[in-house]
């Protein structure tokens, strides 16, 4: 039981180490928020259930449980937010990205 | 492992105090000072002391940096009048 | 070795992994030409936290440590959406 539990947990440090290259290598703030957010979400939350798996306490599985609850509730909250303001903030996108729905929006109200 | 890890997490501490001395852009050095305080309670937390690292995950990670961009909106915003 | 001392060292080659990662995104806050990409940087550098706090607290067996994730957990994204509403708007 504990030999699964640690497997999912270095499944989930792999997303976070890949999310932080995504983070590193990125061409454009859209792209690394992309990467970085996402992954970081997914590995976090694997590697929060490959720890309750492992060590089972029943007091540590609820409280990883409500853990993971905060994290879905809070982490899309931020990344909106600051994807949101850093359109309106005026940061360019990047050359090869071929459609932005929410500008030709606002230029389609004018 | 354990001193592995607060190595690292020192290191970045230091690099990350380093950084808010010499950034220009003054938003970008409340983020660093953010940093700072994440990482100590981190390290706080390998002290084995609980207490100390909340209060800093709540004082120090999430108002400290609130109040930092506040003052310094009020600043520009006299300035420019 | 049993199967438990093999978990243990999965679990501690984890751990590393996860701290390799928040320096490659500190990288990122020392490149990053504007504000957003720190910003994002903070974002994830806090997610990482959040399990490097939940990986000592199974490792030391302590579950008072969980708390401190928790509280993390309620209020980090504060920061990051003031930061964002100053971008936006400026208070």
């Amino acid at each position: 039981m504990m030999l699964a539990g640690a497997l999912i947990t270095f499944l989930g440090a792999a997303f976070l180490l890949l999310g932080s290259i995504g983070l590193l290598r990125m061409p454009d703030v859209y792209n690394r928020m992309q990467a970085g957010t996402k992954t970081s979400t997914l590995g976090s939350i694997l590697f929060l259930i490959g720890i309750a798996v492992g060590f089972g306490f029943k007091v540590f599985i609820a409280k990883i449980l409500i853990l993971i609850l905060f994290i879905l509730i809070t982490n899309p909250i931020s990344s909106h937010t600051l994807a949101r303001a850093a359109h309106f903030f005026g940061i360019e996108l990047t050359e090869s990205t071929v459609r932005d729905n929410l500008k030709e929006d606002e230029e389609g109200d004018r | 492992m354990s001193l592995i890890i607060i190595i690292f997490l020192g290191i970045i501490m230091i690099a990350a105090a380093v950084l808010a001395l010499y950034l220009k852009n003054l938003v970008a050095a409340i983020i660093s000072a953010g940093v700072i305080s994440l990482l100590a309670s981190v390290l706080y937390l390998f002290l084995a002391a609980p207490d100390v690292a909340m209060t800093e995950a709540a004082i120090g990670s999430g108002l400290t940096t609130i109040v930092f961009l506040l003052a310094f909106n009020k600043i520009r915003s006299d300035r420019e009048d | 070795m049993d199967s438990s001392a093999i978990a243990k060292v999965i679990y501690d080659i984890s751990a590393l992994m996860a701290v390799s990662g928040i320096v490659l995104s500190f990288i990122r806050l020392i490149k990053g030409p504007t504000i957003a990409d720190r910003a994002v940087s903070l974002d994830v550098m806090t997610i990482i936290a959040i399990s490097i706090i939940v990986y000592i607290a199974a490792i030391t067996g302590r579950i008072i440590y969980l708390d401190v994730a928790l509280v993390y957990g309620l209020i980090s994204f504060l920061g990051v959406v003031a930061i964002a509403r100053y971008l936006e708007r400026g208070f």
